[in-house]
């Protein structure tokens, strides 16, 4: 189901899940023994009355990476997230985050684990209406205990990251969907945590909004090295920010790989239909397409992490674009043509009449 | 006829013969449980009666004036304060209005903290539910008869019906406010790690403080709704006017007694209201339907 059993770079995982699977109801165990028959979601909801929200999920996710479980409503992409910090508890499964089992914690230790090691950002906001964007930013340093100086301070600077600066003492009701998710994101970013979990955070944000939203969270993942799982409905979304991808359908994993894998490399027809619409620019590399080795410097050049689309409008004057690596030496090179070639070939050919 | 299938005098004298026995053997000490309840109700109508009358009115004109913030209510205040003086209702009036702070005082105690009980219980709802049906719509004077065979007639078996009467309401709301607090917010501060202590005290009660607030309004509401009755039992003020107008066939002494009540009623009732109102605007709940 995946590919990423890698046991030996354990030390490296945020987050670990092993055969998670959640069924909603009274009597769980009886679906989970016709799940495990091999009945399928829809069947067993009819049979028993009992929802599927995960089956056997098993995912790997590494520190300091963006992660973006994808699905479509109904998918169990948002029972998935909240696993990760036991807002819900497991059917059956094993969860370690940070090496520490979450599934074992009292709930006084799920209660340290959650002030102190994980932070969420919520599709509502989930803000305080009573209070102000400064102690809604400070809120979880004050259940953590932290005194008041220090996490009105803390919060604070957070604001001014998030670019809220002078809407310390709104309340939260006075503020813009975008505003308010930046509340949010500022009050998850107070916590210092090393990962922070993102469900459907910028879902119900307007489209330009919500661009803007993307590039400040590469960008803050780029300057802080967080680990994070983002869920989203959006392909798209998922193709901009996310280092994996995983894809989620009926509760089931159905391929997790680079974005670049998932849109080259479909692994079934489910897949396949959200591919046919993407951006392909988006989702691919020019490293993966680029002329490899040393020559002569280019006039334009762009760095390893681009993309198609990134190069793109630079072909209006140049015939060569480079292509540089981290310490700013030249690696390679790509002409339109390569470009064209590779967005070409993974297009569908139309529809024959 | 509805036929006597069995003879149902043994079982009406055995709750006579319990409650006689309670009486004989329980009045002491039941009335030394409501003791504190007398020490409250006779120090606030001690305390209305021996405020000058223009102190009184001052202050709940003051109170009406950073209620509403407009000079409407204030001015309603002081007419009717003038009024009760006028009518010589005055102390009449202060005694209602102590046995109605008081009987809204305790029902707050003790309605808040079950109706928080049944919010967080199921179990808890299912039994409160029916027992507060009851409170609310057995006729009050079921219930006065073996309050004032155990207390004897006199303020405390008045005040205990009162507050019987008028607590059901805070009760409901408080369990309603705190259920329907949004579960997204509830969530947010799971996820946070906040115990079920600061998700109650930091979340829950303060988005649900108007709900709260609707339901002390209908609390006032229906201890001043009692006064007539409770005057019966021996607790005076405006309803015993009214009852000496019923029992004299004197018209206006009812009347403007009636009035007093009425009076009371409409400026207790503005003031809770519009409190509630500043809370709702203050968490932005009602912006845009203002």
């Amino acid at each position: 189901m995946s590919e990423t059993q890698n046991m030996d770079a354990d030390n490296d995982l945020a987050i670990s899940m092993r055969g998670v699977t959640k069924i909603f109801g009274n009597t769980p165990e009886e679906a989970l023994a016709l799940l495990r028959k091999g009945m399928s979601k829809t069947e067993v909801q009819a049979e028993t009355g009992h929802v599927v929200g995960l089956d056997d999920v098993s995912l790997d996710i590494e520190k300091g990476q963006i992660f973006v479980v994808m699905g479509l409503s109904g998918s169990g992409k948002s029972t998935l997230i909240r696993h990760v910090n036991r807002l819900i508890d497991p059917t059956g499964g094993e969860i370690v985050v940070n090496g520490i089992d979450v599934l074992k914690m009292t709930q006084p230790e799920l209660r340290t684990f959650r002030r102190t090691e994980i932070a969420m950002v919520f599709q509502k906001f989930g803000l305080l209406p009573h209070r102000t964007v400064l102690d809604n930013v400070a809120y979880g340093l004050e259940v953590r205990g932290v005194a008041k100086k220090q996490r009105l301070d803390e919060a604070a600077k957070w604001i001014e990251i998030v670019g809220l600066a002078g809407y310390e003492h709104s309340r939260t009701r006075q503020l813009s969907g975008g505003q308010q998710q930046r509340v949010g994101l500022a009050r998850a970013l107070a916590m210092d945590t090393d990962i922070i979990l993102m469900d459907e955070a910028f879902s119900a944000l307007d489209p330009l909004i919500r661009s803007g939203m993307q590039d400040q969270l590469i960008q803050l993942q780029k300057d802080l090295n967080k680990t994070i799982l983002f869920i989203t409905h959006d392909f798209d979304e998922a193709l901009k920010i996310g280092n994996r991808i995983a894809v989620l359908k009926d509760g089931s994993l159905q391929q997790v790989g680079k974005p670049e894998d998932i849109v080259l490399k479909p692994a079934n027809e489910h897949i396949e239909e959200f591919v046919r619409d993407v951006n392909k620019a988006r989702a691919i590399h020019v490293r993966s397409i680029m002329e490899r080795g040393v020559t002569e410097p280019c006039e334009q050049a762009v760095s390893i992490d681009a993309r198609c689309e990134d190069v793109l409008p630079l072909f209006a004057d140049h015939k060569w674009v480079g292509v540089l690596d981290a310490d700013g030496q030249q690696v390679g090179r790509v002409t339109a043509r390569q470009v064209i070639m590779a967005l070409a070939k993974h297009t569908p050919p139309p529809l024959a009449a | 006829m509805f036929p006597e299938i069995i003879d149902t005098r043994p079982l009406r004298r055995a709750v006579d013969d319990g409650l006689n026995w309670v009486v004989g053997h329980w009045s002491g000490a039941l009335e030394a449980a409501a003791s504190p309840l007398a020490i409250l109700l006779n120090a606030l109508e001690k305390l209305l009666i021996g405020t000058p009358w223009w102190l009184i009115a001052a202050i709940l004109a003051g109170i009406a004036w950073l209620a509403t913030r407009r000079w409407q209510l204030p001015l309603f205040v002081v007419l009717s304060m003038l009024f009760l003086g006028v009518m010589n209702l005055w102390q009449d009036a202060m005694t209602t209005m102590a046995l109605m702070i008081a009987a809204t005082l305790t029902a707050i105690v003790i309605s808040i903290p079950v109706g928080v009980w049944m919010s967080r219980s199921r179990a808890v709802r299912q039994i409160a539910t029916p027992l507060l049906d009851l409170m609310q719509t057995m006729p009050s004077f079921v219930y006065l008869i073996p309050t004032v065979m155990i207390f004897g007639p006199g303020k405390i078996p008045a005040l205990i019906a009162t507050i019987v009467y008028a607590a059901p309401p805070l009760v409901r709301l408080t369990d309603l406010g705190l259920r329907s607090v949004d579960p997204a917010v509830m969530e947010a501060s799971r996820a946070f790690g906040s115990s079920p202590g600061q998700r109650l005290l930091g979340v829950q009660i303060p988005l649900a403080l108007p709900t709260i607030l609707a339901g002390i309004n209908q609390t006032t509401m229906m201890a001043l709704a009692m006064v007539v009755i409770a005057s019966m039992i021996g607790a005076g003020g405006l309803g015993y006017q009214v009852l000496q107008g019923i029992g004299r066939l004197e018209v206006s002494r009812g009347l403007f007694a009636g009035l007093g009540i009425v009076a009371l009623a409409i400026i207790f009732d503005r003031i809770t209201q519009s409190f509630g109102k500043q809370l709702q605007t203050r968490i932005g709940l009602s912006e845009g339907r203002t």
